[in-house]
């Protein structure tokens, strides 16, 4: 899948495997990375490593295994990180009721992806039955 | 890399603190581990020192309400201590605002809290 709206070169663009639980662990340190060189406040970098958890875990048990790519991006107003996770799992067949709180497929308490949104400024969700997921967020400095 | 989190004895009380950045396994084994080291030694208390967690995501979250209601049926009571204000924030807007969880802010409080309980419960008996 494709991401929406890139816009920087992908020399910056890094990359973590989300193969294993520990990688789960390694998203959120590299998420913590780039929101510390990306200038965002202590409560923005608590929130987007926060999602990033969310979000990593997501792709490892119900993508079945993916990747995120993390990278600085910058606007007009200011700066902010980027954080890309695909899958190629089964994909979400409803779309609203897997952003919905409280839903969950698996054993969490379904706020993964509902309170992901929350926690990040810009949220795109992109999946595919049969094909994969994208889900992409933005987090700026404000 | 899962491990397993050391807890401590003091008097009847219980500590443990999450000073590394966890797995999901090691949440869970977090979990039985305490959940056997309350009955073991009769705990009458268990805190949860989260002062060195940078985040707590809803997996972690949805393991300190799990902890507490498994000692809440083992004749113990859990207090969390430490939590960062960004940690707080955050857990908010997640939604996840570990309603059953008896919060502290530092572990002098937290044990404070304990010895009431055990005053309490000693003026009961």
């Amino acid at each position: 899948m494709t991401v929406p709206g890139r816009d920087t070169t992908a020399d910056t663009v890094r990359t973590q495997p989300i193969v294993t639980s520990d990688d789960v662990v390694r998203a959120r340190q590299l998420a913590r990375t780039l929101a510390v060189e990306c200038g965002l406040s202590l409560v923005e970098q608590t929130k987007l490593v926060t999602a990033a958890s969310e979000l990593a875990r997501n792709t490892l048990v119900y993508g079945g295994g993916g990747r995120m790519d993390g990278e600085v991006v910058s606007r007009t107003a200011g700066r902010g990180v980027r954080l890309n996770f695909t899958d190629h799992g089964p994909g979400i067949p409803d779309t609203d009721l897997a952003l919905r709180d409280g839903w969950s497929s698996g054993t969490g308490m379904g706020l993964g992806l509902s309170g992901a949104r929350r926690l990040v400024d810009d949220f795109v969700l992109r999946t595919e039955v049969g094909e994969g997921t994208a889900v992409t967020v933005v987090k700026w400095t404000h | 890399m899962s491990e397993r989190l050391p807890i401590l004895r003091i008097g009847e009380n219980l500590l443990v603190s999450i000073q590394i950045d966890l797995d999901d396994q090691t949440v869970l084994n977090l979990q039985d581990d305490l959940a056997e080291q309350v009955v073991k030694h009769s705990a009458r208390g268990v805190i949860i020192d989260i002062t060195a967690a940078e985040i707590v995501d809803s997996f972690v979250g949805r393991m300190l309400a799990t902890i507490a209601s498994i000692s809440r049926l083992l004749d113990a009571e859990t207090v969390v201590v430490g939590m960062r204000p960004a940690v707080a924030i955050t857990l908010v807007e997640l939604g996840l605002s570990l309603g059953g969880v008896r919060t502290a802010l530092n572990l002098e409080r937290g044990l404070a809290i304990l010895a009431e309980h055990a005053a309490a419960r000693a003026a009961q008996a």
